[in-house]
Formats: C-alpha cells, sequence, structure tokens
C-alpha cells in the first residue's frame, strides 16, 4: 500500500467516527471534554456552531454519530452522544451574550426563505449575521416547522424549542406568519437576491384500498400531529391501530396512548429488523404498552353503517436468505378499531411552484437540486431540509442549510457556487509532560447510562410531560468518562522509528503491526489481529528506516488510550488533537451589491440598497 | 512507565487458547521500564509463547534476581507464582522451586549483569545441575538501573554513551553455556518475535536447563552510535543461523516445518522440533561443530541467532537424583520427612 496521506484532513476526521457520521460534523468528543469539565455553555456554543439547535437535537435527534461510535465497537453500547448534548443544553445558564449578532451594518442582500422550519432558520442563522436582510413566509402561526407540529411535547417541550428558535428570531428575521406562499413566480418576483425553499415534507402519503373514503376515523399521521400540537384534536378511540412502523408512527401512537388509546397497536409488514423507527423509539413506545404487530399488510378497512369498525390484513410469514426476505401470504386477519392512522411516510408537496418558470422537476414531480450546491435549475434558487430530497431529519436539515447558506453568500458576491473551501484540520500535540496529556487517556470500563423516565401513570396525565428527565450529575459523570477521545489522534513519523515493538506489545486492542509492505487485501489479513472492518482503514507509514518494513495500525478498535505514543522512546508516535475546521459562510468578499443579480423582475431595478 | 493501567478492552477477535484464556489474560501489571525497552518486547514474546502452549498461569514459577530484566517478571502472567531473589541468586532460588514441585513452569528472567557478575557461579551451577527451567538473559551489555555502566557482556571496542570504549573481553553466555555442557542453548533479538517466540515455547518444553541468551537493547544507556547492542547494530549484524519451528505433540506438520534441509528433534513431550539451518554446514546437534562455528563467526563480528544447540539426551535434575514422580511439595510429611529412626537406619546403610 501507499503510504497513508495525513495531511489530508478527511483521514483523521474519518477517525472520529462521530463527528464523520454526523451531517453538520458536530465536534463531539471536544463537547463531551467540555461537559466533563462542567463548561456547559461552552459544550453548548461549540454544539450550536455546527448543529445550530442542541437543545431542540439533545431531545430529538436521529443520532447517526451513536451507531459509529467507536465503543460500540469495542463493548456492545455506543456513547449516548445525544442525551449528554441534552446536558449542555439544559445546564448551559445564560448564554445570550455569547451568540452570534446580527452584523452592524447590512449588506444590502434581501434573501426569502420559504417555511420557517429548522433548514431555513438555520439559514438565516449563518446569514444573518454576516449582513443579509432575511425573510421568511411561514404558512403556520408560529415558527419552527415540524418540530412544532409534529414533534409531540413529550418528546420536546415549547419551551426548549422556543428558545433556541429566538435565538435566530431575535436576530432579526423577518418572519411573515400565516403567509403560504402560493406562488414561487410571486416570491422571484419580490426582488430578492436568493430564495431558500425550506419547506418540508408536508404531504403524508395516503393509502388507497377499500374504505378508505367511507369514513372520517382515518387520519394521516403528521397531519394528526399537527392537530393535537395545536389542540385541535384532544381525544381518539380506544382501540387505535398505527399503520407503518417509521418514526412518525411512534410519535403517533404515543400522542394516542394520551388521548384516550388504551389499545393501540402498530401494524408493520416487515419483521422488526426492517423497521425505519429508530430503535431507542421503538423502545419507549413499547414501554408505553404499545403493541408493535409484524407481518400485517393493510387490505381494506371495515366500515359498517358509516363507521369505521376495524381492518382486514394480510399475514404473512418472512424467511429470510442469504440477506434477502421473502414473505408468504398465510391467511386474512380482521382487528377492530375505532381509529386509524397512516403513518406510511411522507414527501414534499410543489403546487405553488409554477413549471415554466425555469424551474426543472424530475418524472417524480421533485425540483431537481445540485447535491453540492443546492441550487436547482433556476439560478438563485436553493432548496434544502426535507424539501431538497425528501424526508430526511433535522440535522440532515442543518447541514444542507449551512451549504445552501454557502452557496447564497457565494452568489451575492458574485462567486462561482463551486467556489467552496475544502474542510481544513488543525493538528496540536496534546502532550502536556511525562505521560500528561491535554485529555484523559485512561479507559473507562464504565456501562452505558440508562435514561430515567418519569413513571407511566405520570406521563400519561397530560401531553406536555417530557418522558425523559434528562442525566443527573452522577449519570453524566460517568457517561462523559465512556467518551473514546476519538479526536485525539496517534500521529505516527516514520524517520524517528527504531522499531523496538514497545507500541506493538503495548496496545491493548491489538491495532498495531509493523510488517513488510502488501496490496491492502493481504495486508488486511497478516495484521497482529485482522483487519475485518473494510469501513475502518488502515493507516500505512514509509519504510521504516531500520528495516524498511512499515507500521501499520488498523483504525477499527483503537481507544485512544496513548500508550504507544506513551511507550515509544523516540516519540515516534504522538497523540495530537485534530480539530476539523468546517467551513461555512464566510460572507469576506466585499458585498458590493454587484452579485450574480437579483431574481425576477427585480433583477432589473437598481437597487444598490437592498429595501 | 505509564501512569495508567492497560485499557481492559481487547481486540473482539483475539481467539481464546484451549483453556479459555486470551493473550491478554498472560500479562501482568503495566511495565515500569523506560519507553522503547527491549525487555518489554521479551515480555510480550514470553506471554505470547505462555498463550500457544495453553500453559495454566497457576503452574508456572517466575524467578529473578535484581536489575531491569529482574522487574519483568511483574509484566507477565499475573495468575503465576513468583519470587524476586538476592542479586545473582535466582538460579538457586529455582533449582529449589523446582526441586520441591516438579510439576511446575520454571522460568527465570535474568539480565547480563545478573547472571555473567554476580551471579556467574550460581547460574553455572545451575546448568551443571541440568534444572528443568527456561533461563532467559535479557542482554544489553550496559547496567542499566545503575545509568549505564559496562556489564561483563559488553563487547570490546563497543562504546558508552559518553563515547568511552570498553577494552575487557566479554562473558559469551552462549559459549559459556555450551562449553558447560547446556542442553538447550538459543540466542535471540527482542526485535524479532518471530524468531524468539519459537525458541521460548521450545524451551519451556525442553526438559532439562534451557538458555536463551536475548539481545535486548538499553534505550537509555545503550542505543547509540557505536554501541554494540543497540537496535540498529543488532540489526546489521545478526545472522539467522537455524530458523526454529515448535510443533506441539498430535499437530499437523505444516509445510513450512517440513521444508527440506530441517532437522527435526523429538521432544520428550511428544512436540516436534523442527530446525532449519540457515547456514549450510551447521548441524544444531553438534556440541563441537557449534562451538566453532560460532567462535569463527564471533570472531568476524556477526551475531549468529537461532536455536543453537539442542541435545534431548540430557538427564535433568530430577531424573539424576532419582526422585520420585510425585512432586515433593505433594507428598503427605510422614513420607517426605520419615523421622529420626528412619535417618539412622540410613546412616546406617553407610557406616
Amino acid at each position: 500500500m501507499e503510504p497513508t496521506n495525513i495531511r489530508n484532513p478527511q483521514y483523521f476526521h474519518k477517525v472520529v467516527d462521530c463527528q464523520w457520521a454526523c451531517p453538520a460534523h458536530t465536534n463531539v468528543p471536544e463537547y463531551i471534554r467540555l461537559i466533563a469539565q462542567g463548561r456547559y455553555a461552552d459544550a453548548y456554543l461549540l454544539n450550536r456552531e455546527s448543529n445550530v439547535f442542541p437543545g431542540i437535537l439533545g431531545r430529538t435527534c436521529d443520532r447517526p454519530c451513536e451507531p459509529a461510535c467507536r465503543r460500540g465497537r469495542v463493548e456492545d453500547k455506543p456513547v449516548a452522544i445525544c442525551r449528554l448534548k441534552r446536558v449542555a443544553s439544559d445546564l448551559r445558564g445564560d448564554i445570550a451574550d455569547r451568540l452570534p449578532r446580527p452584523a452592524a451594518a447590512k449588506n444590502g442582500m434581501r434573501i426569502a426563505c420559504v417555511g420557517a422550519g429548522p433548514a431555513s432558520l438555520a439559514v438565516a442563522n449563518d446569514l444573518v449575521p454576516l449582513g443579509y436582510d432575511v425573510t421568511i413566509y411561514e404558512k403556520l402561526p408560529v415558527a419552527g416547522g415540524l418540530m412544532r407540529s409534529n414533534i409531540p411535547a413529550f418528546r420536546l417541550p415549547e419551551r426548549v424549542l422556543d428558545e433556541e428558535l429566538d435565538m435566530i428570531l431575535g436576530m432579526g428575521v423577518h418572519v411573515h406568519y400565516g403567509a403560504p406562499i402560493e406562488s414561487m413566480k410571486w416570491l422571484l418576483d419580490q426582488g430578492y437576491d436568493a430564495i431558500f425553499v425550506g419547506s418540508g415534507a408536508p404531504r403524508g402519503k395516503d393509502l388507497e384500498i377499500p374504505g378508505r373514503h367511507e369514513t372520517d376515523r382515518i387520519h394521516i399521521g403528521i397531519d394528526w400531529l399537527e392537530s393535537v400540537a395545536f389542540g385541535h384534536v384532544e381525544h381518539i378511540g380506544e382501540r387505535v391501530l398505527i399503520i407503518g412502523v417509521g418514526n412518525t408512527a411512534m410519535d403517533c401512537c404515543r400522542s394516542s396512548r394520551r388521548l384516550g388509546g388504551k389499545d393501540i397497536k402498530v401494524m408493520a409488514r416487515k419483521p422488526r429488523r426492517y423497521f425505519k423507527a429508530s430503535p431507542w423509539e421503538l423502545d419507549d413506545a413499547e414501554e408505553e404498552q404499545v403493541e408493535i404487530v409484524v407481518n400485517h399488510e393493510p387490505k381494506r378497512f371495515v366500515v359498517e353503517h358509516g363507521k369505521l369498525v376495524g381492518m382486514e390484513f394480510q399475514r404473512y410469514e418472512s424467511r429470510e436468505e442469504g440477506g434477502k426476505l421473502t414473505q408468504t401470504p398465510i391467511d386474512t386477519v380482521f382487528l377492530p378499531a375505532d381509529d386509524v392512522i397512516l403513518a406510511i411516510g411522507q414527501e414534499g408537496a410543489f403546487p405553488w411552484i409554477e413549471r415554466d418558470i425555469g424551474i426543472e422537476f424530475d418524472k417524480w414531480g421533485v425540483p431537481v437540486v445540485d447535491k453540492v450546491t443546492h441550487q436547482c435549475s433556476l439560478p438563485g434558487v436553493f432548496f434544502g431540509g426535507d424539501a431538497a430530497w425528501g424526508p430526511l431529519n433535522i440535522i440532515w436539515a442543518v447541514e444542507h442549510a449551512h451549504q445552501a447558506a454557502i452557496s447564497i453568500d457565494a452568489r451575492c458576491s458574485g462567486r462561482p457556487l463551486t467556489d467552496r473551501l475544502p474542510p481544513g484540520m488543525n493538528l496540536s500535540s496534546a502532550k502536556m509532560g511525562l505521560h500528561e496529556w491535554s485529555y484523559k487517556n485512561d479507559y473507562n470500563p464504565e456501562k452505558r447510562q440508562k435514561m430515567t423516565h418519569v413513571a407511566l401513570v405520570e406521563r400519561f396525565k397530560r401531553m406536555n410531560i417530557e418522558v425523559e428527565v434528562g442525566f443527573d450529575a452522577e449519570q453524566t459523570a460517568r457517561e462523559v468518562e465512556r467518551c473514546l477521545n476519538c479526536d485525539i489522534q496517534t500521529v505516527f513519523t516514520d524517520s524517528l522509528c527504531i522499531e523496538c515493538d514497545a507500541c506493538v506489545d503495548v496496545c491493548p486492542v491489538t491495532c498495531l503491526t509493523i510488517t513488510k509492505n502488501e496490496e491492502e487485501p493481504e495486508l488486511r489479513k497478516h495484521l497482529s489481529a485482522p483487519a475485518t472492518n473494510p469501513a475502518q482503514d488502515l493507516f500505512v507509514s514509509g519504510p521504516l528506516p531500520q528495516t524498511r518494513r512499515i507500521m501499520v495500525k488498523d483504525e477499527d478498535m483503537c481507544v485512544h488510550c496513548g500508550l504507544c505514543a506513551e511507550r515509544c522512546p523516540t516519540a515516534a508516535w504522538d497523540m495530537q488533537k485534530f480539530d476539523l475546521i468546517v467551513p461555512y459562510a464566510r460572507g469576506t468578499s466585499a458585498h458590493n451589491g454587484n452579485g450574480n443579480g437579483r431574481l425576477g423582475s427585480g433583477a432589473r431595478r437598481t437597487q444598490c440598497n437592498g429595501k | 512507565m505509564s501512569y495508567i493501567k492497560k485499557p481492559a478492552a481487547r481486540h473482539p477477535s483475539l481467539q481464546p487458547n484451549k483453556l479459555g484464556l486470551t493473550v491478554r489474560d498472560y500479562e501482568g501489571s503495566m511495565s515500569t521500564l523506560c519507553a522503547g525497552c527491549g525487555h518489554d518486547s521479551v515480555t510480550a514474546a514470553i506471554v505470547k509463547a505462555f498463550y500457544e502452549l495453553d500453559t495454566p498461569p497457576h503452574m508456572v514459577a517466575k524467578l529473578s534476581g535484581i536489575g531491569c530484566s529482574s522487574k519483568t517478571p511483574t509484566y507477565f502472567l499475573s495468575g503465576a507464582h513468583g519470587f524476586n531473589s538476592a542479586h545473582g541468586r535466582m538460579p538457586a532460588i529455582a533449582t529449589g522451586a523446582a526441586a520441591a514441585n516438579r510439576e511446575l513452569t520454571c522460568i527465570g528472567v535474568s539480565g547480563d549483569g545478573d547472571s555473567l557478575s554476580i551471579g556467574l557461579g550460581q547460574m553455572c551451577h545451575a546448568i551443571r545441575r541440568n534444572v528443568n527451567m527456561l533461563y532467559v538473559i535479557e542482554n544489553n551489555g550496559v547496567y542499566g538501573l545503575t545509568k549505564g555502566q559496562f556489564s561483563a557482556s559488553a563487547d570490546i571496542g563497543s562504546k558508552s554513551k559518553r563515547g568511552e570504549p570498553n577494552t575487557q573481553a566479554p562473558i559469551d553466555p552462549v559459549m559459556l553455556g555450551l562449553s558447560l555442557g547446556a542442553t538447550f542453548v538459543a540466542r535471540s533479538f527482542s526485535g524479532d518475535k518471530a524468531d524468539l517466540v519459537p525458541i521460548l515455547k521450545a524451551g519451556i518444553r525442553h526438559r532439562g536447563f534451557a538458555l536463551v541468551d536475548v539481545i535486548s537493547p538499553c534505550v537509555t544507556f545503550n542505543d547509540h552510535e557505536g554501541s554494540t547492542k543497540s537496535y540498529l547494530y543488532t540489526r546489521q549484524h545478526q545472522v539467522q543461523v537455524v530458523e526454529a519451528d515448535f510443533v506441539p505433540p498430535a499437530s499437523e506438520i505444516t509445510a513450512s516445518v517440513a521444508a527440506g534441509g530441517a532437522t527435526q528433534v523429538t521432544m520428550h513431550d511428544g512436540s516436534i522440533l523442527s530446525l532449519r539451518k540457515v547456514a549450510s554446514d551447521y548441524d544444531p546437534t553438534d556440541r563441537q561443530a557449534v562451538w566453532s562455528y560460532l567462535y569463527e563467526r564471533q570472531r568476524s563480528g556477526e551475531v549468529p541467532v537461532g536455536l543453537l544447540f539442542v541435545d534431548e539426551r540430557g538427564v535433568e535434575m530430577h531424573a539424576a537424583s532419582k526422585t520420585v514422580d510425585v512432586p515433593l511439595s505433594k507428598l503427605p510429611f510422614e513420607e517426605l520427612c520419615p523421622g529420626r529412626a528412619a535417618l539412622d537406619a540410613l546412616q546406617d546403610t553407610y557406616r
């Protein structure tokens, strides 16, 4: 193999599994260390730089970081990253004077955002401090998008949501509430310099099977959740069937439980391992005595005398062979129900975008959006969040917003949108003294801390009693020690190595080998412990001075204990702190008003000062 | 030394041996030796050897004297018995341990100071008695604990860290062992586990005294230019004379072991020792030829390594003393010490 190029920031970035897996590349190990030091406000602000909504995400994030967490490979359970984020948010104290501020002088550029959900708000968060004038059009009377309408209050208290929205809105973002955009053409004609569409995926999928339209007791999941959120729905029948097993289904069944549902079944067509819902959301639902029924496919709604009485399902037997699922029908069964909630997916809805204004749509009626720049085929119009490529989650919406903001900033500065800064890095030695490091390198065998939940009877009393209590001080102190500090990198200088084997001998997880060079597949087999996880890279040094062999490190299991560096007599191994430098909209170029031009007819008006 | 314990986390693919123990179960506490010390590599090789031999740790006695090397038994097999004796007196203690309980596997770890200076007489007599033990000399040519004076194994002309050359002739444990009639003599290098581990395994299984001289560089006082016991010098001058393969009883003999030119020695427990000669005119079972060969090669500045000599016909201490098969430590007291009358009767036979 060729020697690894450790000057490429992506090599070390990938070693920090959580940060690599996070769409917004949140610097997880660093904020966990800050929490460990009791620096909650610092931890919160570090989070906020990348993910903008730490308090909200600390409760609702889809947590792509946790399945990626190295601790999950070394032991069986990852660090409770999401819960720790919430700790930072809950204990941050007053940080008002440390939040980004709007620029002292506006730069004359006006940006319109469609929808006041996480994507648009994060765009505003990035652009307002640079001097942009951001206007958001929202169809509802409140901001927050799906975070308010679809995530029940027992998971995300309104106070938390409001606090974090106000941090952005308080910078002077103009929001037109109750103002759905009904025509893109109209919006284009308002003379904005750029338009960001963050209108989400607001249309719940319907299930067109017999009986669907013979009763009013069949609800579309996300619409029903919205009605619950705004107090329009306060009751549901005792027997409820939820169709679908995504996270929306989990919110629907748990909301039903609080609105009078007693016998609640979540109906799945496939076996459990094919479910879309996050495992912890399934657990939380089951804790609330919701039954999850597998291998049932809806056949028809049974309506008698205009009243829904239940549903008929096709039952399947599932078998898996060679990773392929085969389902054979067994029989049909009837399950009684007073209400049915459909939670089988959602999609974007763009009836308000005229098809003749230069925005190209694909065959599924979805706008064609560039994966990097987030721009659609009409220059100056950008998409992000669920509106871009269908339903994802909040953290993806935030990352889309960062990228769209970079594009908008580039456009308004007259730079090509492809002129994007690559990620950078800082590496600095973590050595503080003889075997003393700027991080706690001792491995703590503590097990993952369990979240305390409010007792069942208590939590069902009201819709807005937050179920998760949050980690207490003890739990936090234990959980932070589980983080392996993967951002403290093992950095090797081959010219210093005397091949004494000390690092190879001391490594507790057998990830180092000094060996002759081979091609990667062979090399992976011949290491001290075979490198069987192809998703994890091998570090390969140049030829070592004495024998011309190479040092190989399998990154897979490294617990970043630093013993290789402690046992190295020549400091060929060093522990170095890696800081990923994530580029954001920078607003550095002079905004002289002659960027790439205004949109629509406004572009032809001569406006130098925005308004 | 490190301030933290070695993390308990281990690679999930580590296979347990026949006893259900992983290689991590054969470790001891964290080394307090200098970072990069060759001795730590020897420790790692010992750990590997015992793990691969499926040895129950509690059936091992670790014995040592004084010195950097003599600290190392703490760093392997924390489940074994151990005795840290007075300087140079480890062979006597080992002899006693081996005499009292013949079921124990005895491993003595010593250094060039402990074995070739203060304990030279002790070592010679342990060889002469053919005590059933593995005797590892971690040889670095200097007294590390007292800041790097030349030891008795320093070569003429080898320079100290301050640049002064050694003028006194070295005592070579390999040549000494051969001349004293040792039945298992090897030399290896701490930086070459592929060579060292099979030698240690064969040494553990050899019935009698197995002498293994391991060049184990002192990174702090003897790893500089001008030293003849540095990592670089050893790598440049070591010549593999014999490649040893240790095959436990009833194992399949692989092609690499069966390769042409190999001398196969069957050991007492049925293990097979396959010695592939790299030098064509070398016979690892001919003591006199080995001695002459090594004498010539070492005079020309080479460091011959490998399992240099083995003789499975040797008579070890228990056989020579005709002791009972049951370990003395397990005999009932009345049998072990039958009393005044029995002693008188015995003495009468000599009158």
